[in-house]
């Protein structure tokens, strides 16, 4: 980073202390050498979501990811290892694996015929007898594994600094918040079929901040609150809600309040009839065992957003949404959304339940997430277009005089957090 | 009166070009009437089969009677901010093909291009419909429309916030 996009990094955050005021300076949404700046500095040294566990179920399952621009292969290798390699030949440089997925004991590159076992180890060069007899020794051809490559409750994370801490202490307080989603199935969570993949013309930080504002959803998602009052036959309202959102650290932030919607795990509602009534009566009843009642209520009844920074969304809200998003420019990203549900709702009512109520509200042909985008998309349109407006206002809920860790259900807490966390990693990162 | 085995292509096509023409002019709420009253309006993900249940599988789009109901009442809002200001869509229709015809229904793909201009970006989405048709009284109304996606990915567009 040049001393200029330093100085800019440093000063992209205003606090007024005496007006309490909290201001992003918006050319940090626009600014081509802060994203360059932020793909050193944050992309290739902080831990970054791949992918699930449960998505590769038998030896030799692979799938194909960009993450942080490089082409990655996840797999499960012929032994049962989840692995992480490069997708990049390492004679040449084509992609080693062209498919986004499948099966495979070997890869085969197309373009020398350079071919590799599952684990990485190489199988075969194109005319070996041509080259020194010692020239695959050392693994000096072998697929190259990601520096980093770690899991946390099935969830997997890649790191491309080779020094940076571990992920169990880079999620730090964000595993609690974990553990109380997967904790809410009783044979463990799955990723369900399908993938939303769709994009935004916006900066991926917009979708950051979006991701855990509460506060938006009476005046941007009003046509989705008049569909949970329709299917709640006025069941559910929305009042003041209880809950509260706490800044985890590192960037992290988690907001979890009382769910105003029906909750496959375990808020029933009218339109779900009255055998899921019994079902989903039966699933808190577990919940209270396991856990005891407070807590019980708190998994079932308490919806979390939560913000693994820089670019992972674990939403536990009316169904459960993992999203991930990766900068394309400072003015587009590429979004990938999937569905978390525990296994024993496989081939059930309840995971036709789930879908249904995520598709409610999330992903492109949503009732709330294109309004999402759109809002986005007008911040991007706006902010570039008018420097002599260069602040977003984040005050709500601050008090300079506090710690700024913990506020109510609507304050602007998390993204004061992420900013935080935006502006200490870059600083820190020393690129 | 004209039974579903009768129906000809020609109909069938006018039935189509009706259709695109309604959601051009956003009269959306003629365009719900073209559906009979147990029907399903599905836009399956672009990865993987487009055939697999959305009981089981995360989808785009999965309407139900009630759920396209709502999907209309909402783009009838000026709350609906993807889709207030109106985009400008023009929907193109063709290698329509009557591919099964039972005394209880008619199945009919075809291929769909459908423009869409909003805030001064036009987005192209394409693809193929396939509907099942079923007649009541002398109606042809629509019990399942299928709209595949052959983007590969909802990128750059971002959103489906309109019928394609």
């Amino acid at each position: 980073m040049d001393a200029n996009t330093k100085s800019r990094v440093g000063s992209a955050i205003r606090v007024e202390r005496d007006t309490k005021r909290f201001g992003i300076a918006r050319a940090a949404y626009t600014d081509p050498d802060i994203l360059s700046a932020e793909m050193a500095g944050i992309f290739a040294k902080c831990w970054l979501y791949v992918g699930h566990s449960s998505e590769l179920k038998d030896a030799g399952a692979f799938k194909t990811r960009t993450i942080s621009g490089r082409p990655l292969i996840f797999l499960k290798d012929k032994q049962s290892q989840i692995r992480c390699f490069l997708n990049v030949c390492p004679h040449r440089g084509a992609q080693i694996c062209r498919l986004r997925e499948g099966s495979a004991r070997s890869f085969s590159c197309i373009y020398h015929g350079w071919t590799f076992e599952n684990t990485g180890r190489v199988m075969g060069v194109a005319e070996p007898e041509t080259y020194p007899s010692d020239f695959s020794s050392n693994g000096r051809n072998d697929l190259v594994s990601v520096p980093r490559f770690e899991e946390y409750r099935g969830f997997w994370f890649v790191n491309f600094d080779a020094g940076a801490i571990s992920l169990q202490d880079y999620l730090g307080g964000a595993r609690e918040y974990i553990d109380v989603i997967v904790d809410q199935a009783e044979q463990g969570m799955e990723i369900t079929g399908g993938v939303q993949e769709y994009s935004a013309r916006a900066n991926w930080k917009l979708l950051a901040e979006n991701s855990v504002d509460i506060l938006h959803v009476e005046a941007l998602h009003p046509t989705y609150l008049d569909l949970v009052a329709t299917n709640s036959k006025g069941q559910i309202k929305r009042g003041k809600m209880l809950g509260k959102c706490i800044d985890l650290g590192n960037g992290h932030s988690v907001v979890e309040r009382q769910a105003t919607y029906g909750r496959p795990i375990a808020q029933w509602i009218s339109l779900w009839g009255d055998e899921a009534k019994v079902e989903i009566d039966a699933i808190f009843a577990r919940l209270v065992k396991s856990y005891g009642e407070e807590k019980a209520i708190r998994m079932a009844r308490y919806s979390r957003n939560l913000l693994i920074f820089p670019n992972l969304v674990i939403n536990d809200i009316m169904s459960i949404t993992v999203r991930t998003f990766q900068p394309k420019a400072a003015d587009y990203m590429e979004v990938s959304v999937w569905s978390l549900a525990p296994k024993e709702e496989v081939g059930t009512p309840a995971l036709s339940r789930r879908l249904g109520n995520f598709l409610e509200f999330l992903g492109p042909g949503g009732f709330a997430t294109p309004d999402d985008i759109e809002a986005l998309e007008s911040c991007q349109r706006a902010a570039i277009a008018a420097p002599e407006a260069p602040w977003n206002d984040l005050s709500k809920g601050f008090d300079p005089s506090g710690k700024d860790d913990v506020g109510d259900t609507k304050d602007e807490l998390p993204q004061r957090a992420f900013w935080r966390g935006w502006q200490s990693q870059l600083l820190q990162a020393g690129v | 009166m004209p039974n579903l085995e009768q129906r000809s292509r020609a109909e069938i096509e006018e039935f189509l070009y009706h259709e695109a023409a309604l959601l051009d002019e956003w009269r959306l709420v003629e365009w719900r009437k073209l559906f009979a009253e147990e029907c399903k309006y599905l836009v399956p993900n672009m990865a993987g089969d487009p055939y697999a249940s959305p009981d089981s599988t995360l989808y785009l789009i999965a309407d139900d009677a009630h759920h396209l109901t709502e999907r209309v009442k909402r783009l009838g809002k000026r709350t609906a901010h993807a889709e207030y200001p109106h985009s400008i869509t023009q929907r193109s229709i063709s290698n329509v093909r009557l591919v099964e015809r039972t005394p209880d229904h008619l199945d009919v793909h075809c291929n769909f291009v459908t423009f869409r201009t909003s805030q001064g970006v036009t987005d192209t989405y394409f693809g193929k419909h396939e509907y099942r048709f079923v007649q009541a009284d002398d109606a042809l109304l629509i019990q399942q429309k299928r709209s595949i996606l052959a983007m590969g990915a909802l990128r750059p567009h971002g959103k489906l916030s309109i019928i394609v």
